[in-house]
């Protein structure tokens, strides 16, 4: 089992409040030499005709992956730390199972290399004690990667949720997001 | 000169701009650097530390630098990005010139040189010294800026020198110096984290600022309350307290009704007004009649929200007001930049924590460029030109006669005027694209087309070059050490990542090789960056910007050095005014009275509607960089007519339709966007666009009287349908400034 660093004290918080849709996220992600150019975060408009308001979209993490019960290859695993990893690329077959069923549509499925890509939490980095690429360099830190002291200290009026209601499925995840303080759970009816 | 020299798709297919993307799997070497090179972006006034990975004298990528202490490795788009200019497939590697029928072919140094010097005496010896003009940047180092001074006052003799620069700071400049006698901003950004309220006026941060967000952020997590002033619904605006969408020139009205508030409920600080200020009764005698309906009426801004405002901002303890161009680009840029000094020193909340004032400074080195004196009024250490105790001192320096030191010159769009007047018959510039960045650029290219010759030092052939004689391939940022000083003061190293490629030379090599071959070698004999610095240091010194005490170690030691530095031992001043000595004669800040005037064209029946230009967050300026980065010009590919839907229904016009906007400088046709984000009498036009994409073939060439910045944020447009939907095929091209 190779050593690593990753640092288990340390929880990634999505504020799309905070979102300037600058897309550095995108361009940074699409850095990585394992991510070819691709980026694995997505900010989208809600509706450009009616506000400026974007949303961002990270891999949750969740702790009982949709995406990994599905795969019928068995490619997707999660660590011991929850980080839940991309498609091993020698078993993935390409199928979109993941692709439909993550109820956060983080999947994708790379057509040319008939692969799914997903978002590692920058497992390069992150393994060794570095942030994740995204929220470092997010100009607004609507992306933060720290502890769970740091935010509480840090922004007293909102809270991270990690808990979702999708219709009668409930999905805990290890990615926060940050609502009003008294949010504990957010539902997809 | 003359027309193109061939037709501009074949310019285009040769130079550029083509959209360079980088390989699937990273550059070689991007996983194995041979070195990171830590040192700062190329855009923005900000300067965010970033390092550049290196693999055999190539940049293979970016890495964020977390230590730099502004940024803590945050970036933005165009910061990720920036690597991406180097290794372009249209970078000039060689001197060009212009030949009819072709284009411009590769030549020697030599021949371009000697042709450069040549064309020179001889204009300079027909017409008189003033008739070659310079025109300069800042986005070049403060070695390079300084040199650039020296070069176009000792060498090349002329008057006629000016920057960029013209184009962006010299309002806020020009305000700051009659109210504080200095020209940086008041407080570093530390200065924010507990200020009560931020007030920002005319400044997009969150598309042209991104990394200053975050500073903003942890203020209103501290508490903090925003106001933010703009025409249009920002993205910071969206999250703000107080939006106050202000009709275009509507400023200087706002900020004086604030005042007239602040009077009536004495939201006032009497100590500082009485101790450390002068000029508050003619000022405030001058907002006497600015009630609420009156303000209303003329900033376009709800009364009561005007109020709240006022109050907001009088009862804070603590604040920070921030300003940019959406304020300073006006004929009253100056005016609309006192008000709102004038509404600082009104709640006596400057010179401590928490206290802060400033203008937000937009290219890279646009605060040290703006003080090293290529200006056309201006000396080293931001000495004035036309005083004679500065030109003594710079020119003794320099080592030249006082009587030879040129007065000062024609600002940079009225060398224009000078040229179509025939008075400037050449011109050599470098790090400005003039006919992207000046307003009524049919004006300009008719200009450019007149000269006899022109010289342009660049890594690209930029819209503007392509109508020059000869292309002198100089470097990219990364390719020459030097400082630059940020937007908070803070002066900072940049340092060379790889060498010019090719036959691509260093800018300030060029340089000081151009003087000497014009017979003052001896004064332009610097081995290294480091030797320009030095001097520098000894010309700022005395001068309000004053950077004896910085040294390249002392800047590398303390993550930079905030000026005004005046001795070694000195740490650096990162807030201003904390000893109340203004650097105004009788060392008060000084209230000047504003009333407020119209902007230059205001709409009328024949042209309803206004027209403002401004930026995107993907896009720098002329985009000659940003324009031939792939990604970058994907995320917004084309410059778009931002419109309301209810002034779209007036028109019958829906999204994506082609329509004209025709002003009296010119017409072009844009795709509308129809939002809610912006107000519903005004339209928004981005401007990093060339040929007939551009926005400033419409805008209007009126110029501030004390600035000379031209109002690049207000003038009267007309819209009509073209009948046709916007194509594909115009989206996909529009990166290349075509006609």
């Amino acid at each position: 089992m190779p050593e690593t660093n990753y640092d288990q004290e340390m929880a990634f918080f999505v504020d799309m409040q905070r979102c300037i849709g600058c897309h550095a996220c995108e361009m940074a992600c699409a850095e990585c030499e394992t991510n070819g150019q691709e980026s694995m975060i997505h900010v989208n408009y809600v509706d450009r005709s009616k506000s400026t308001q974007t949303t961002v979209q990270v891999c949750m993490h969740c702790e009982d992956p949709t995406c990994a019960n599905v795969c019928p290859a068995d490619a997707i695993h999660q660590d011991e730390f929850g980080v839940v990893h991309s498609a091993n690329t020698s078993r993935c077959i390409g199928c979109s199972n993941c692709v439909l069923a993550c109820p956060f549509g983080v999947p994708k499925k790379m057509e040319e290399a008939e692969l799914m890509m997903k978002c590692n939490m920058c497992y390069d980095r992150t393994s060794v004690g570095k942030k994740p690429m995204c929220a470092t360099v997010c100009p607004s830190q609507a992306l933060f990667f720290g502890t769970k002291e740091e935010i509480a200290r840090m922004r007293p009026d909102s809270v991270p949720v990690n808990s979702f209601l999708f219709g009668k499925q409930e999905v805990n995840t290890k990615v926060n997001i940050m609502m009003p303080k008294g949010t504990d759970q957010l539902l997809i009816p | 000169m003359a027309k193109l020299p061939v037709h501009v798709d074949k310019l285009i297919e040769d130079f550029g701009p083509h959209k360079a993307y980088a390989p699937q799997s990273g550059f070689h070497g991007s996983n194995e650097p041979d070195k990171l090179v830590k040192t700062h972006c190329c855009y923005c006034g900000l300067q965010c530390g970033i390092k550049l990975k290196v693999k055999d004298n190539k940049i293979a990528g970016f890495e964020p630098w977390e230590d730099f202490p502004y940024n803590e490795g945050r970036l933005c788009p165009k910061g990720v990005m920036r690597y991406m200019q180097n290794n372009h497939p249209d970078r000039i590697l060689s001197p060009i010139k212009r030949v009819e029928g072709k284009g411009f072919v590769p030549t020697s140094w030599e021949e371009a040189m000697s042709k450069t010097v040549s064309e020179i005496k001889r204009i300079q010896d027909t017409y008189g010294k003033d008739s070659f003009a310079m025109l300069s940047g800042v986005s070049l180092t403060n070695e390079k800026s300084y040199m650039i001074g020296k070069f176009a006052r000792v060498a090349l003799k002329t008057a006629n020198l000016d920057y960029n620069g013209r184009l962006c700071m010299v309002s806020a400049g020009g305000g700051n110096k009659k109210a504080f006698g200095l020209d940086r901003s008041s407080n570093s950004w530390a200065d924010l984290k507990h200020a009560e309220v931020i007030l920002i006026a005319g400044a997009n941060v969150s598309e042209t600022f991104p990394t200053l967000t975050h500073y903003i952020w942890q203020a209103r997590d501290n508490g903090a309350k925003l106001i933010v002033v703009d025409p249009r619904m920002i993205p910071l605006a969206r999250t703000a307290d107080l939006h106050l969408p202000v009709r275009p020139g509507g400023d200087s009205a706002l900020f004086g009704a604030i005042l007239k508030i602040m009077v009536d409920n004495d939201w006032l600080d009497h100590d500082f007004i009485n101790n450390h200020t002068t000029g508050f009764q003619e000022t405030i005698e001058a907002v006497k009649d600015y009630d609420l309906d009156w303000a209303e009426e003329h900033t376009g801004i709800p009364k009561e929200q005007i109020y709240q405002a006022a109050q907001m901002w009088g009862k804070a303890k603590t604040s920070f007001l921030l300003h940019a161009r959406g304020i300073e680009h006006h004929t009253k840029g100056v005016d609309n930049v006192i008000s709102c000094i004038n509404i600082v020193l009104a709640s006596g909340r400057i010179g401590r924590p928490y206290c802060g004032y400033g203008t937000i400074t937009g290219q890279g080195n646009g605060q040290g460029g703006r003080e090293h004196g290529h200006k056309c009024d201006q000396l080293p250490g931001n000495r004035d030109i036309t005083n004679p105790e500065h030109r003594k001192y710079i020119s003794e320096v320099w080592g030249i006669d006082e009587k030879d030191m040129p007065g000062k010159g024609l600002s940079a769009y009225e060398q224009i005027e000078a040229i179509h007047r025939g008075e400037i018959k050449g011109m050599i510039s470098i790090c400005f694209n003039p006919l992207i960045s000046l307003p009524n650029n049919n004006f300009v290219r008719e200009a450019l087309e007149k000269l006899e010759f022109y010289v342009c030092i660049d890594t690209f052939l930029s819209e503007t070059a392509r109508y020059s004689d000869i292309v002198l391939s100089g470097s990219l940022h990364e390719e020459e050490e030097g400082t630059v000083t940020t937007a908070e003061g803070r002066v900072v190293k940049i340092n060379e990542a790889v060498t010019p490629p090719g036959k691509a030379r260093r800018d300030g090599e060029i340089i000081m090789e151009l003087a000497d071959r014009l017979g003052e070698g001896d004064k332009f004999s610097f081995p290294t960056s480091e030797d320009i610095f030095n001097e520098l240091r000894v010309a700022s010194k005395g001068g309000t910007a004053d950077y004896y005490g910085i040294t390249y170690q002392k800047i590398v030691d303390n993550y930079g050095v905030f000026w005004p530095c005046k001795t070694l031992d000195h740490p650096g001043t990162p807030r201003l005014w904390e000893d109340m000595k203004f650097e105004t004669p009788d060392g008060k800040a000084h209230f000047n009275p504003v009333k407020y005037r119209p902007a230059s064209e205001m709409p009328n029946k024949d042209y309803p509607v206004v027209l403002t230009t401004g930026r995107v967050v993907s896009q720098y300026l002329s985009g000659s960089s940003t324009r031939r980065i792939g990604k970058l010009v994907d995320q917004y590919p084309e410059p778009l007519l931002e419109i309301h839907p209810k002034l779209a229904f007036q028109y019958g016009i829906e999204n994506r339709d082609l329509i004209k906007v025709k002003t009296r400088r010119g017409e072009a046709e844009f795709p509308a966007q129809v939002v809610e984000t912006i107000r519903e009498d005004t339209v928004f036009i981005p401007y990093h666009w060339g040929g007939k994409f551009s926005a400033n073939q419409l805008t209007i060439d009126n110029l501030d009287p004390v600035s000379k910045i031209p109002e690049f944020k207000v003038c009267a447009c007309q819209l009509e349908k073209t009948g046709k939907k916007a194509s594909q095929e115009r989206r996909a091209e529009a990166y290349q400034s075509g006609l």
